[in-house]
């Protein structure tokens, strides 16, 4: 049984985004995508100060498994990026929705989170996968 | 055998630190008797089931076609009875029907013992808690840890329908069990009951891997020289007159491998980020500068080493290497084919 914060929302790729109160999105794998992809042992972030896309690749996870390519959930300009994961990659397999977040973004266009899925739909759309 | 039983990394160093266990059940346990035995192994297998001398002592060997390709690998040991061959699980098919083939004209029986589980249990203090379970009334009884704890490596024995040895698949000490399957659920639990952790297939695959030993199908298969696959000495060329199959094609090959033209198999140390993958290719740089192409057979993170390591098939004569990772050409340091043995790193 996969975890899905009902306050979070969700890509089809398995990111999550998760919007603080500054507005800013805090983007991470979900707890499904951390499960398959097994024990991770490398993360790549991107710059901070980098302006990025809907849908961009613009990070990777290594896992003893397989390399996997992390896509921005929203366009914007990332304005930090979680340092810790460099050290410490085995966070994203331990809390995928706290300290083992990715990066963070400042919105250009808040309209794209209207086409990310709800915690409801990304249950639905990984048990169905 | 399922891939892991929560953490692939957790369980690796677990068998680096202190005990697991794996359930190989899955791989094929054939017992070859009769009075010819001896003379149809010798024909059969590449390595000379002669040099085991002792009920219980172990041979690793390869068995080839007549092309000298690896039909698959496998660890005979002797027994009282004659020998019992563990070959791997993806061959067993292709490798009854081979050894049937060929016992035609031999006095053996050849008969696959689907009734044993095999039980390997490795690290620093695995030995000493498996002796202590056998001497349970309920498995094997007194004494049983006293001869178990005596065994050398590469040493077996037999104590009534089990078959206990010192060989393995890790580079940590350890036993292979080889019991009756209907004792082998109590026999786990007791296991676990000691801590000893359960380890699935993907920490098999690091340790192996660290250990610098060969998966058949990755490193090596029908297609490969064992020359090309760093079995050089698990080929027993002497004596001269022992025509085991694929004898023939093998002098070929060693005069190839003597030309330089043989591919080799190779040891690589990826120290930066970054994860060698089996099936990437590498750019060989030459001594003559010409730029050739090598592949990945088996690659892996070490976590051990906490950087990745691989096993790759290179052509000799090669100078250095490159790996091509997402788009980035990385440059990778070739090695001997071992990276960690009893929890330490072995290369330099």
């Amino acid at each position: 049984m996969t975890l899905c914060p009902e306050n979070l929302k969700y890509m089809r790729s398995h990111e999550w985004v998760r919007i603080e109160s500054n507005g800013e999105a805090v983007v991470g794998i979900s707890d499904h995508a951390q499960a398959s992809l097994g024990d991770i042992v490398f993360v790549e972030l991107p710059e901070v100060g980098a302006i990025v896309h809907l849908k961009n690749e613009i990070a990777v996870v290594e896992s003893v498994k397989a390399a996997s390519d992390v896509y921005s959930p929203v366009s914007g300009e990332i304005t930090a990026i979680n340092e810790e994961l460099l050290e410490s990659p085995e966070m994203v397999n331990k809390v995928p929705y706290d300290e083992g977040w990715f990066f963070k973004i400042k919105l250009s266009d808040e309209a794209e989170l209207d086409d990310l899925m709800d915690a409801e739909s990304y249950s639905e759309f990984c048990n169905d996968s | 055998m399922p891939m892991h039983y929560g953490s692939q990394i957790e369980e690796h160093n677990c068998v680096r630190t202190t005990a697991g266990v794996f359930d190989v059940s899955h791989m094929t346990v054939i017992d070859v008797d009769g009075e010819d035995a001896t003379a149809y192994l010798q024909t059969l297998l590449a390595n000379d089931v002669a040099k085991l001398k002792i009920v219980g002592s172990a041979l690793y060997s390869a068995m080839l076609d007549e092309n000298g390709g690896v039909l698959d690998d496998l660890i005979v040991y002797k027994t009282t009875a004659g020998y019992r061959l563990v070959v791997n699980c993806a061959t067993r098919v292709k490798d009854l029907k081979w050894m049937a083939k060929y016992a035609e004209g031999f006095s053996v029986a050849i008969q696959e013992r689907p009734g044993l589980s095999i039980l390997a249990v490795h690290g620093p203090s695995a030995i000493s808690i498996v002796c202590k379970i056998l001497e349970n009334k309920r498995f094997l009884g007194d004494y049983s840890g006293d001869k178990v704890r005596a065994l050398k490596n590469f040493q077996g024995i037999e104590l009534k329908d089990w078959f206990v040895a010192r060989t393995g698949y890790t580079g940590e000490k350890g036993l292979e069990i080889i019991l009756p399957s209907e004792q082998a659920p109590s026999f786990w639990d007791a296991l676990l009951d000691k801590k000893v952790r359960p380890v699935g297939l993907g920490a098999r695959d690091t340790l192996r891997l660290e250990a610098g030993m060969n998966l058949y199908g990755n490193d090596m298969d029908e297609n490969t020289s064992p020359l090309s696959a760093n079995m050089d000495r698990t080929i027993a060329w002497e004596p001269d007159d022992r025509e085991f199959i694929g004898r023939r094609a093998l002098k070929d090959h060693q005069l190839e491998q003597k030309a330089g033209n043989l591919h080799i198999l190779v040891g690589l140390v990826l120290e930066a980020r970054g994860v060698l993958r089996n099936g990437q290719k590498i750019i060989c740089t030459q001594r003559s500068g010409k730029i050739a192409e090598g592949t990945v057979t088996s690659g892996s993170f070490s976590p051990t080493l906490k950087h990745s390591i691989a096993l790759a098939r290179i052509p000799a004569n090669t100078e250095s290497c490159q790996v091509l990772i997402r788009d980035n050409i990385t440059p990778v340091r070739i090695v001997e084919p071992g990276f960690v043995r009893f929890g330490k790193r072995i290369f330099t």
